[in-house]
């Protein structure tokens, strides 16, 4: 999407001014987005199956994917969808795939955030978690094998750091020094399961030097800080020393999906973590440096309820798939 | 050229690397050791360390890397050092890659070896054939060599082709079959079979390892009068039915033969499409010769048993031919 005019009337004196419009601009983007894909479309009806977001957690696909180059790899977990969006894919496209109209990037053939496109060089999740670290793994050994400098971002969730594919592709990434940074949004919830059910070491991180890659925690709901800490990752890894990984502490502002009211969640965490909300968090801070004053902020988010109104009613209007498109691309031909 | 099954194998890869910068290697063992049964010997002195990667044990990671490579336009060719072994890769094989172009429509260019089959006494861990499972699954391709010169033709084919491909390979063959292989850029196309030896009779539909059994049989029967046509498959998913029907429409009688075992294999499903679209043609009924339900076993008499022999074939065949 456009960015809206508020991005543009500035010019770029204090590079953390615009970065921070930068991050607030896919941030503000991503939570509306899925807002209206969960509490509007899906309870409509006008959207079947799975919906999966990442409300609370948009700080670590922004931070972490204004840090990449246009020719790195993506491979997002399915609560990252500002990298969607930083790789230039519309939110109608988005509305449609969820909808499962042909405007999507699947044409209906799957649905939600399993989607990716070669072309802008994200790679699609599938459902078994870390099935995307190993495969994140083998991208990167393809841009070190062209002799590119670019390297590949793995996205994932504490989940998925129980499953065997995340072990066998940390590995297989450090013992052939390959450009990857893993990213883990450690949200603390694997659909019911509480953190302490799922490992028995404290934090994500701790697993790395088993693997021998170098590793750090951050504050997942500062983007400024997760910004900072992909840099360094990025910097390791451009730099042909491995795979690097960063936890991302944060938390799931939601249920694991959109019919899941999430009781399991004591009561009070979930208030405790809304007052951290990383939108919030960086609202507060550029109207605290003056970067921008609060009406501008609330004219960018205006901006993009308008372009939103748009892009649903363009995905209302793309067609469903018709039933003779069932049987093509299975393979390359017939 | 007189070369082994093995050696086909190798200078149909070799020469897929030489005429393609693209083409990698990845796999357990295959570098510095030149694989478990020498497949990829000399290829590290060849290609050097950046085409001929030795990996950890994580076939799984294998397969994701794999996966991942070819994504990006690479056409690596990833070795499990038994077929036995692929299941530890199964999420990756049937979820990521077989699903990758129809999702959205990414191309996923890579092949997985296989080394399959019994007859070797390697017990219930390294004798498998376990191409029925991938064959259920849409998107991905399998094939299956019997002879030296298939071997070579099919896996040229199998790199080149733009969807995944599991390329079985039977251990048994490796280096038992000798034959002339064409020279040069010579390949077997994926999705057609070969009738190996003609006849009037009964139909042999079989394919690895089998086909040499099928010969011996219709060598046995020929004596008695019976003419044997043999339908060497080749591939398995993505199959020839076109060959495989005109045969039961000449001969009338059919007898489908694999190694791997009877319930939801391969002839099952050859049996349902021949009664489906030639019932008319058929004057008997459709005979399945395999493996019983078991594990492979290790014990000589007992792997002895389990195998499909010529003998077990020759008998099912006389019973169909007087039908």
């Amino acid at each position: 999407m456009s960015a809206p005019a508020i991005i543009r009337s500035h010019k770029g004196v204090d590079q953390n001014r615009e970065l921070a419009l930068e991050f607030l601009r896919y941030m503000a983007t991503m939570r509306a987005v899925e807002d209206r894909i969960e509490r509007k479309l899906y309870r409509q009806g006008k959207i079947l199956g799975g919906v999966y977001v990442g409300r609370g957690q948009e700080a670590i696909p922004v931070g972490v994917g204004l840090t990449a180059e246009a020719d790195d790899v993506f491979c997002p977990s399915h609560r990252d969808m500002a990298l969607f969006l930083i790789r230039g894919i519309h939110p109608r496209q988005i509305f449609a795939q969820y909808m499962g109209r042909v405007g999507g990037l699947t044409r209906g053939k799957d649905g939600n955030m399993h989607m990716g496109d070669m072309n802008r060089r994200i790679i699609s999740i599938i459902s078994a978690m870390a099935a995307s670290v190993p495969v994140a793994a083998g991208a990167a050994l393809a841009l070190k094998y062209k002799g590119t400098r670019n390297i590949a971002y793995c996205f994932f969730g504490d989940g998925a750091t129980s499953r065997g594919d995340w072990h066998e592709g940390l590995n297989l990434a450090a013992v052939l020094k390959l450009p990857v940074v893993y990213v883990c949004n450690n949200n603390q919830y694997a659909y019911s399961t509480p953190l302490a059910k799922q490992m028995a070491c404290a934090n994500v991180v701790d697993r790395a030097p088993g693997y021998g890659i170098p590793a750090e925690m951050v504050d997942g709901n500062d983007v400024f800080a997760v910004h900072k800490a992909a840099r360094r990752a990025a910097e390791h890894a451009r730099g042909g020393k491995g795979p690097y990984l960063i936890e991302c502490k944060t938390f799931r502002m939601t249920g694991h999906s959109a019919h899941d009211a999430a009781e399991y969640v004591p009561a009070g965490l979930r208030e405790e973590w809304a007052a951290k909300d990383p939108i919030a968090r960086l609202e507060k801070k550029m109207v605290e440096k003056d970067w921008v004053a609060q009406d501008e902020i609330d004219h960018m988010h205006d901006e993009i309820r308008q372009e939103l109104e748009a892009a649903v009613e363009w995905a209302e209007k793309s067609p469903y798939p018709d039933a003779s498109e069932l049987l093509d691309n299975v393979y390359e031909s017939a | 050229m007189q070369m082994t099954y093995l050696e086909a194998i190798r200078k149909g890869i070799q020469e897929e690397m030489e005429r393609d910068p693209d083409v990698f290697l990845l796999g357990e063992d295959i570098g510095i050791y030149g694989g478990a049964f020498k497949v990829t010997a000399g290829m590290l002195e060849q290609f050097g360390e950046k085409r001929v990667i030795d990996t950890p044990i994580s076939e799984s990671a294998i397969v994701g890397a794999a996966i991942g490579a070819s994504l990006m336009g690479l056409r690596p060719v990833a070795e499990m050092q038994f077929a036995d072994f692929i299941t530890c890769g199964f999420d990756q094989i049937v979820n990521f890659a077989a699903k990758c172009r129809y999702r959205w429509g990414a191309a996923v260019p890579m092949v997985i070896r296989a080394p399959s089959g019994g007859g070797i006494h390697g017990g219930p861990f390294h004798s498998q054939n376990p191409e029925a499972w991938f064959v259920h699954t849409p998107g991905l391709k399998v094939v299956a060599p019997s002879s030296a010169s298939d071997a070579k033709g099919l896996i040229k084919s199998a790199i080149r082709d733009n969807d995944p491909v599991l390329y079985f390979e039977h251990k048994a063959l490796y280096r038992r079959v000798k034959e002339d292989v064409p020279e040069g850029d010579f390949t077997v196309p994926i999705g057609k079979a070969a009738v190996v030896r003609e006849g009037r009779d009964l139909s042999i539909i079989t394919y690895g390892a089998m086909v040499h059994v099928a010969r011996e049989a219709a060598e046995t029967l020929e004596k008695e009068g019976v003419s044997i046509e043999i339908v060497d498959l080749r591939t398995l998913a993505h199959l020839d039915e076109d060959t495989v029907l005109a045969s039961v429409r000449k001969t009338s009688k059919v007898l489908l033969l694999h190694e791997d075992t009877l319930t939801g294999g391969i002839g099952g499903e050859l049996a349902g499409r021949i009664s489906e679209k030639v019932f008319e043609y058929l004057d008997g009924p459709i005979v399945r010769v395999t493996a019983p339900d078991t594990p492979v076993p290790y014990s000589p008499p007992l792997e002895e048993a389990f195998l499909p022999n010529a003998a077990k074939v020759a008998e099912r065949a006389r019973w169909l031919a007087r039908y």
